[in-house]
C-alpha cells in the first residue's frame, strides 16, 4: 500500500513560514490571500497489502517520528499501490 | 569528574564543548560517536551544537532516533546530569526529556550574535554558580530557536522554576526587543524537574574564555563541579 501523508501545525501555533509566503504572494499581485499555512507532504510505500495493518503501521510511524505532535497535527490516506 | 560529548553526523561544537570541560573539570571528556549504543561511565553527558542530520524532517528528530539516544536517556532517567546545547537542546525536546520544541525563528533569519541571559533559576546543577537574576553574556548561533510550549506547560515551567535562562537586555530588562527568535516569554534555556537535565539555545561554551570576549558561560561548567 501507499500513504500519502500531510504533517500540519495545529491551529494557533505561529507559522512565520507561511506568513513570509502570504508576504511573497501579497508582493507578486495576489491580493485575494487571507492566510498560508504550510506543512510537509511524505509519500511512504509499504511492503503490507492489508489496510488495517498498514493504518496502524503509519499511525506509530506518524507519532513517534514524523509529527511533532506538540505543535503538529497529521492526516493520512492509505491506496494500493 | 569525567563527561561524554556525543557526536551525531553533523554536529560541530563538540571540540568547543570538550576544550572547555577538559579546561573546568581538568579531565579530557569521552567523545562518543552516535552509532555506539552505551556511553561510558559519565558524571556528565552533553549533546553539543551542530546540524545532526542536516536538520532533516525537524532539528534533532532525527538523532533523537540514533542507538546512542536510547541509553543516554536511560541515564538521564536515571540521574545522570545532561546538557543539551543548541542542537542538544532541540534533540532533548524531540526525545521527550524535556518538553516543547524549538521552532524557526520567528525573523525566519539564521541569528549569529552575542546575546544577554537573566539566570532565572539557581537550583537546577547547570546554574548555581550563578547568582538569582545575574546576567550573563553568551553567544547564539541558531536558525530555529524559537522556544514553543502550549501556556500550561509553559506555566508548569514557571511555577516548578525550570525556566533557568530567559533573553533580556544587557541591563537584564525581559523585553521584546531583547528577544532573539520569538521564544515563549523569552524563554532561553529550560531544566527537567530535577534540574540534572538542561536544555539551552545559546552557547556557554563559545562564553568560557576572555578571548572570545565573554567568561560568563563557564559558571554553567564550574557548577556541575560544585554539584558533584
Amino acid at each position: 500500500m501507499k500513504a500519502r501523508i500531510r504533517i500540519t501545525l495545529k491551529n494557533g501555533v505561529l507559522d512565520p513560514q507561511g506568513k513570509a509566503i502570504q508576504n511573497a504572494l501579497s508582493s507578486l499581485g495576489f491580493k485575494g490571500v487571507e492566510e498560508v499555512r504550510q506543512g510537509k507532504y511524505i509519500e511512504v510505500d509499504l511492503v503490507s497489502t492489508d489496510e488495517a495493518a498498514a493504518r496502524t503501521e503509519v499511525e506509530r510511524m506518524c507519532r513517534e517520528l514524523l509529527a511533532n505532535l506538540v505543535i503538529e497535527d497529521y492526516a493520512f490516506e492509505l491506496t494500493a499501490k | 569528574m569525567k563527561s561524554s560529548v556525543i557526536v551525531f553526523p553533523g554536529t560541530n561544537r563538540e571540540r568547543d564543548v570538550a576544550d572547555v570541560l577538559a579546561d573546568v573539570t581538568g579531565t579530557a571528556p569521552h567523545i562518543v560517536w552516535h552509532g555506539d549504543s552505551e556511553v561510558p561511565q559519565s558524571d556528565l553527558i552533553v549533546l553539543p551544537g551542530g546540524f545532526s542530520f542536516g536538520d532533516y524532517l525537524r532539528c534533532g528528530a532525527m538523532a533523537a532516533h540514533s542507538p546512542i539516544m536510547r541509553d543516554v536517556v536511560a541515564k538521564a532517567k536515571a540521574g545522570v546530569p545532561v546538557l543539551g546545547i543548541c542542537n542538544g537542546f532541540q534533540i532533548l525536546c524531540e526525545t521527550g526529556l524535556l518538553p516543547g520544541v524549538l521552532q524557526r525563528n520567528a525573523s525566519l533569519k539564521f541569528i549569529c550574535k552575542d546575546v544577554w541571559l537573566k539566570v532565572e533559576s539557581t537550583r537546577t546543577h547547570f546554574t548555581r554558580c550563578y547568582n538569582q537574576g545575574e546576567v550573563a553574556q553568551m553567544i547564539c548561533a541558531h536558525g530555529d530557536g524559537n522556544y514553543f510550549a502550549d501556556p500550561a506547560t509553559l506555566d508548569r515551567l514557571e511555577g516548578e522554576g525550570q525556566v533557568a535562562f530567559r533573553y533580556c537586555d544587557p541591563a537584564g530588562n525581559i523585553t521584546p526587543e531583547s528577544n532573539a527568535n520569538g521564544a515563549q516569554r523569552n524563554i532561553a534555556g529550560i531544566s527537567d524537574a530535577t534540574g540534572r537535565i538542561l536544555g539551552m539555545m545559546p552557547h556557554p561554551e563559545n562564553a568560557a574564555e576572555a578571548m572570545l570576549g565573554s567568561v560568563d558561560g563557564r559558571k554553567l561548567f564550574e557548577s556541575l563541579l560544585a554539584a558533584a
